[in-house]
């Protein structure tokens, strides 16, 4: 039994764990993980080459038949540097989904969500179908789907910093607003972060520090994998609602008698 | 000449962009190429100009989350 699919823009994916390619040891590494975590969509940085230096390249190791691949706009602080850094992305040959990611502060990450709006309205005006990194806000989730953007990706909790799903009620609210796909984007930590998650009814997960800082990858990439299903499965299944008393599960007739 | 190339000067020879990034040896399977913060299309290469004091951005994707 399998989970259902889901849509982003064009494409429709089997798995809803997207995975970031960044903090990994080797290439080869960053490989396994991947093929292990079973994403079909993987996050790239765009960066300037370093002329002189090596010439392979983390997409020497992904294969294009095999991936969606999605550049960020990590360290832009700016709308002009997120625009440029997409419209670079697409001219190099890695699609028009891009995720827009426009810092607004250097020590918690969090996105400035006004130059957030402004950079996917401009995007969407240049044909790339845009994922938003943004806030936990309804009203700013609705504001991206309204100018256009394929999915939003409220984080969950800072980058990197592994503390899970703060403030669940909030992605509920935006899952009630917003038609588009919801992906949380960030603070994933463990496992059970991810199947939380997905329990809440989120369309997608996006992590990347939580596999690639994890002791053994490799091992976290199959627990997220994992996770990602069967906190799926559990939203599809429908849990049973929270009861102060107990129901007993076996039957109450034909007990004996002594 | 000089340009200023991913933020360093530096002396090339060549006269047109398709030639300067084979000078350079970039030959990475997707890259991208800004010219005084305007992307220039792949097509476009063999025809653009670089002259002297230019600023190119050369990128292509790295790991990243």
């Amino acid at each position: 039994m399998q989970s259902s699919e889901f849509k982003i823009g064009d494409k429709t994916f089997k798995s809803r764990l997207i995975v970031g390619t960044g903090k990994y040891k080797s290439f080869e590494e960053t490989r396994m993980a991947i093929e292990i975590s079973g994403a079909e969509m993987v996050t790239v940085a765009v960066r300037r080459i370093e002329l002189d230096k090596s010439k392979d390249s983390i997409l020497n190791h992904l294969d294009p038949k095999r991936y969606t691949f999605l550049p960020n706009t990590a360290g832009c602080y700016t709308v002009k540097d997120a625009v440029m850094t997409c419209q670079l992305a697409r001219e190099a040959g890695l699609g028009n989904l891009v995720k827009v990611e426009v810092i607004g502060d250097e020590k918690t990450l969090f996105p400035d969500n006004e130059a957030t709006l402004e950079a996917s309205r401009l995007l969407v005006q240049d044909g790339f179908q845009v994922l938003p990194y943004c806030g936990d806000d309804v009203v700013l989730c609705k504001k991206l789907e309204d100018l256009g953007c394929v999915a939003v990706m409220p984080l969950a909790a800072p980058i990197g910093s592994g503390l899970g799903i703060r403030n669940p009620y909030n992605i509920k609210l935006i899952l009630e607003a917003v038609k588009v796909p919801v992906i949380i984007d960030a603070g994933v930590g463990t496992a059970s972060d991810a199947s939380r998650a997905m329990e809440l009814g989120v369309a997608g997960l996006l992590m990347n520090t939580a596999i690639a800082g994890a002791k053994d990858p490799l091992k976290m990439a199959q627990a997220m994998k994992l996770a990602v299903e069967s906190g799926r499965m559990a939203y599809e299944a429908g849990r049973i609602p929270k009861k102060l008393y107990a129901s007993a599960s076996s039957p109450l007739e034909g007990l004996i008698e002594l | 000449m000089q340009l200023i190339i991913n933020g360093e000067e530096r002396e090339v020879r060549s006269q047109m962009l398709g030639e300067l990034l084979k000078e350079l040896d970039v030959s990475f399977p997707h890259f991208a190429v800004a010219l005084n913060q305007q992307v220039v299309p792949r097509s476009k290469y063999d025809t653009t100009p670089v002259t002297e004091g230019d600023k190119l951005e050369i990128v292509h994707a790295v790991g990243g989350g």
